[in-house]
């Protein structure tokens, strides 16, 4: 089982970043909360379709969890598509929401949290 | 000839000035006046036209047969936009993220994509008075304005005046609204912010190879330092609007400036024959 954990650097230690689809990287773990690999996510810079492209990302590594902060309606759509399992996190390291999710403590979420937009970091647009 | 009225800074009087000259000089040629600022159009409040023909603009967006598809991911990988994610054996398409390239149905490897219109405004065309109107309307929570300024702008006519409304800033739909225009007129304040993107919108007059000239609107004893910056850089201030409360007051009772003031009348003239002076000599 591959986890993703969107996070503000590449590393256990890193602060979990609570945007998706504008986070900095991606750190992807294995069952056991052992680090796979760190992606940075180019989505950062993207025009549009963020959220969207992260997903896809995430598709195409293999993940089966994810763990963040905010997910936006359109990330939504593609994770849920592909049945890639999201789990909402408060906690503040990579490292923290791995052990959240072990312990069965992290909240599982079933639809998109926030309006589009808001990894802008203006607030987004509201709901 | 065709002349866009731009600002950079939004609220500066681009609709003033555009409406302006239209009435100035409607009532003696035929003047064609294009509404490109299609996010929030609002020459009509001023030009109360009657529209009578409504057309829709639609951009070509990918429609995936799921017989053909093999789920290989080329279109997702393809796009530049991010309006298509291959989730599995599910193909997920975003319309408003599209911008219409058909970039993914050229390269699907199974020719399982096909592209079907998708709306994203209307383009509304009618009068007000001798003035030939046109105004472009984007749909709300659709993004993307180039399309339907292009859509309004093959309503202009070689034979007529056209006057063209564009909309604020300095991004693509400003550079649709005044791209192939023969002068462009850059509304500004004398503040910090109308200075600063001032700057810009010449900036994009420049790259485009469009002549311009600039109107200094709510002029008062400020206005030092963009008359310097245009001095510096040798563009014409042709144009000075006072700050006026009773200005501000006719705009907001949605009056057009010359109608109420029509003194304004022969300065809007003369400023339309200078335009027209400096297209010829090239300047």
């Amino acid at each position: 089982m591959k986890i993703a954990v969107t996070a503000q650097g590449p590393s256990l230690e890193a602060s979990v970043d609570p945007r998706f689809g504008r986070c900095s990287y991606f750190v992807i773990a294995g069952p056991d909360g052992e680090i796979i690999e760190a992606i940075p996510n180019d989505g950062v810079a993207a025009g549009g379709g963020a959220g969207i492209s992260a997903a896809q990302l995430l598709i195409n590594k293999g993940i089966e969890v994810l763990l963040t902060g905010q997910v936006g309606p359109n990330a939504m759509r593609v994770l849920q598509s592909a049945g890639i399992k999201i789990y909402q996190t408060a906690v503040s390291t990579v490292k923290a929401a791995l052990e959240e999710l072990k312990e069965g403590k992290a909240t599982p979420l079933s639809g998109a949290t926030v309006g589009p937009h808001f990894g802008w970091g203006r607030g987004g647009r509201q709901f | 000839m065709k002349v866009a009225v731009a600002s950079g800074k939004g609220g500066t009087g681009k609709t003033t000035v555009a409406v302006s000259l239209a009435l100035a000089l409607g009532g003696s040629v035929p003047i064609q006046f294009l509404d490109c600022d299609v996010e929030e159009p609002n020459g009509h409040l001023f030009l109360k036209p009657v529209y009578t023909r409504e057309e829709e603009v639609t951009l070509l967006v990918p429609e995936i047969d799921e017989n053909k598809c093999n789920y290989c991911g080329t279109c997702a990988k393809i796009c530049n936009f991010n309006a298509i994610a291959v989730a599995g054996r599910k193909v997920l398409v975003f319309p408003e993220l599209c911008h219409g390239c058909g970039a993914c149905s050229r390269f699907c490897p199974e020719g399982a994509i096909r592209e079907v219109p998708f709306r994203i405004g209307v383009v509304a065309s009618g009068r007000a008075g001798s003035i030939e109107m046109v105004e472009g309307r984007l749909d709300i929570g659709k993004p993307l304005a180039p399309p339907v300024i292009k859509a309004v702008k093959k309503h202009a006519q070689p034979d007529k005046d056209v006057i063209i409304d564009a909309p604020p800033g300095t991004s693509c739909p400003v550079v649709a609204a005044i791209n192939g225009s023969d002068f462009c007129l850059l509304v500004t304040e004398p503040t910090p912010f109308g200075l600063y993107d001032l700057k810009l919108a010449v900036e994009v007059t420049r790259e485009l190879g469009i002549p311009c000239g600039v109107i200094i609107n709510r002029s008062t004893s400020t206005d030092g330092d963009v008359e310097k910056y245009c001095y510096q850089e040798g563009i014409p201030v042709v144009l000075k609007i006072p700050f006026d409360q009773r200005y501000a007051a006719c705009y907001a009772q949605g009056h057009p400036l010359v109608l109420k003031f029509p003194e304004w009348i022969p300065a809007f003239k003369e400023l339309w024959q200078r335009i027209v002076g400096m297209v010829k000599k090239g300047v």
